[in-house]
């Protein structure tokens, strides 16, 4: 456009917007972002069709092969059928629960200070945060094995944390915590402040203006952190792996398992942890879609 | 717990009776700092006891001696630097390697996500949301399952190459696994989503009218994303990098799945010398190193962005 004379400036002011060339360069974009989709999907595809394979009888225990044989559905009636991964199933979700409940309570309050208060501390917690989130696993887990270690051998008060189900418990909530922060935070600092003073100014006290007007609005952010740190938990294998002792949990048993080749009950079991995950995303869209509009 | 704000007190009108609740400013001031501290406490405790207790332990077990390598060596605090220059010695190659693969994988990353992310936040229309949770979806799959569907399709007789292998177009013993180019793409799949999503979030963000405004003045397209849609995306790049960079340099996941005794990376290392070897000491220098580097990239960035913001980019 560096050619323009004035007469296009007069007539035709708006032309560089207006007339979009119609090249065929405008499809890549487009087909890259359908191409992307296409290949961060296929593995999950492969993990979904995989449980429908049918595997032929080896004597041994069933381990997925490449060769695919349409389909049963043996797999998952019998998803139950490989006792140690129900039992690490079990266990996951036994972390999974409580450290999100607990990391939410805590995490919480953290994130309702700093978005709502100005206080000494206040950047060093906001920085001792953003490390919890940027460190790596790896160190964070070699850390907390150290410290159940260092606990183990020195015993102060005669309290001591054996490697299993507690250490895992308590290192996923040590990891939730600034998750749960972060997510309340961004939520109380978005919020209108005026409507707090306005329901002060209507003689709520400050109690009952928190909860009738402050609460209902964090709400939302409450159980996104919830969901966050519960999807975490499931999720966490290197954390894990360091504390866990002997004690399995679902991506640990996986991780050991595969390398014998892993049964088809892992597809079954990840098709079904999938598709709960999508359906309580798609249904908090569905729910904050419906909020917004409703506003 | 929910006081008014401290902005308030300027905008009450003289004369007026304040309501109760709003009686008594300055000792509101005051208690409401308590308050503060008081609903800080629990999650700080745990932050502290669960996260800088820890990596104080091991920047303390990095300094001890352990008398026995095994498990019943009590290691004894001596200043022994020793620790640091061995893990250097025998496992600078592997750093290197860590850090050459997750600049690698960064960089693609955010090559791939870029335009991604800047086709669905400009041009999404109301579809945006839902083509980014497509992007998102499938990783509600569990990072070990993913990681091991990928040793599995990129197999010596895979999804891949066992069809290119029976047409021929492949020799037979040609293999990706165990290879840098498996690694690298096995992290590059994984950590694609903290890529995509801040930098989606800073690319939603920008003002259209802005790049109105500079084809208004005649920019051409390509000028105006290089003069206006980039420099506001900055600090979305910086976040994808310090989200994906220094997780990529601490993996384990990929490099054991999908890699071998040649591609080993640090994290490898660290864990092996922790729960193998039981080399304590060692094992803590070669952590605190890695969390050295890391801190070092977290606090320049933190210079950059500010605290508040960096965190704000990780959610």
């Amino acid at each position: 456009m560096s050619t323009a004379t004035l007469e296009d400036v007069v007539t035709l002011p708006e032309a560089p917007i207006r007339t979009p060339r119609k090249r065929w360069t405008r499809f890549i974009l487009p087909v890259f972002t359908i191409a992307m989709i296409v290949y961060l999907a296929f593995p999950v595809l492969v993990m979904i069709v995989y449980s429908f394979n049918i595997i032929p009888p080896t004597g041994e225990s069933e381990r997925q092969t490449t060769d695919f044989h349409c389909c049963t559905i043996v797999h998952w009636q019998e998803i139950f059928k490989v006792q140690e991964l129900n039992h690490a199933l079990l266990i996951s979700v036994a972390v999974a629960l409580p450290s999100a409940l607990i990391a939410t309570a805590i995490g919480t309050f953290v994130g309702l200070v700093l978005g709502r208060y100005r206080f000494r501390g206040r950047a060093m917690t906001n920085f001792v945060i953003f490390l919890a989130i940027a460190v790596p696993e790896i160190v964070l887990g070699s850390s907390l094995l150290a410290l159940f270690v260092q606990i183990g051998s020195s015993k102060p008060l005669g309290l001591y944390v054996p490697l299993g189900y507690w250490s895992i418990l308590l290192s996923h909530i040590a990891f939730s915590i600034a998750f749960v922060a972060i997510t309340v935070r961004a939520r109380v600092q978005g919020l209108d402040t005026s409507l707090e003073s306005a329901a002060q100014d209507l003689f709520a006290n400050p109690r009952v203006a928190f909860f009738r007007v402050t609460f209902p609005l964090i709400l939302p952010g409450i159980v996104a952190g919830f969901l966050l740190a519960l999807v975490l938990s499931l999720d966490d294998f290197v954390i894990t792996n360091f504390v866990n002792g002997s004690t399995n949990t679902f991506p640990t048993w996986v991780f050991g398992a595969t390398r014998l080749g892993e049964p088809p009950q892992v597809n079954v079991w990840g098709t079904v942890l999938f598709t709960v995950g999508v359906a309580v995303a798609v249904l908090q869209l569905v729910r904050s879609r419906r909020t917004r509009a409703e506003s | 717990m929910g006081q008014a704000p401290p902005d308030v007190k300027g905008h009450i009108p003289q004369g007026v009776e304040l309501p109760p609740a709003r009686q008594g400013q300055r000792a509101l001031e005051r208690r409401r700092r308590l308050a503060a501290y008081l609903q800080l406490a629990p999650g700080g405790l745990y932050m502290v006891i669960g996260f800088i207790v820890p990596l104080a332990i091991i920047v303390y077990t990095s300094l001890s001696t352990s008398g026995l390598f095994s498990t019943g060596g009590k290691s004894v605090f001596s200043w022994e630097w020793s620790n640091y220059s061995t893990a250097l010695d025998q496992y600078h190659d592997v750093y290197i390697r860590s850090i050459v693969y997750a600049a690698i994988a960064t960089s693609l990353c955010i090559g791939l996500a870029y335009p991604m992310a800047y086709w669905i936040a400009f041009y999404g229309g109301q579809w945006k949301s839902t083509l980014f949770m497509l992007i998102l979806v499938p990783f509600f799959v569990s990072f070990v399952i993913r990681t091991v569907q990928w040793n599995f399709i990129l197999g010596t007789n895979g999804l891949i190459f066992g069809p290119l292998k029976s047409l021929g177009l492949v020799s037979q013993d040609f293999t990706v696994l165990r290879t840098p180019f498996a690694v690298i793409a096995g992290i590059t799949y994984n950590f694609m989503p903290f890529a995509a999503l801040p930098l989606y979030v800073s690319l939603e963000r920008i003002d259209r009218r802005l790049v109105e405004a500079a084809k208004d003045l005649y920019a051409s397209k390509a000028m105006a994303f290089r003069k206006v849609v980039l420099p506001l995306s900055f600090p979305g790049i910086f976040a994808a990098i310090i989200l994906t960079f220094v997780p990529m340099t601490g993996d384990y996941v990929n490099a054991v799945v999908l890699g071998g005794p040649k591609t080993t990376m640090i994290g490898v290392i660290i864990q092996d010398a922790f729960l193998v070897r039981h080399e304590y000491p060692v094992a803590a220098a070669l952590s605190v190193i890695l969390m050295a580097g890391m801190l070092v990239i977290a606090l320049l960035y933190a210079r950059a962005l500010g605290t508040e913001d960096a965190a704000l980019a990780a959610a």
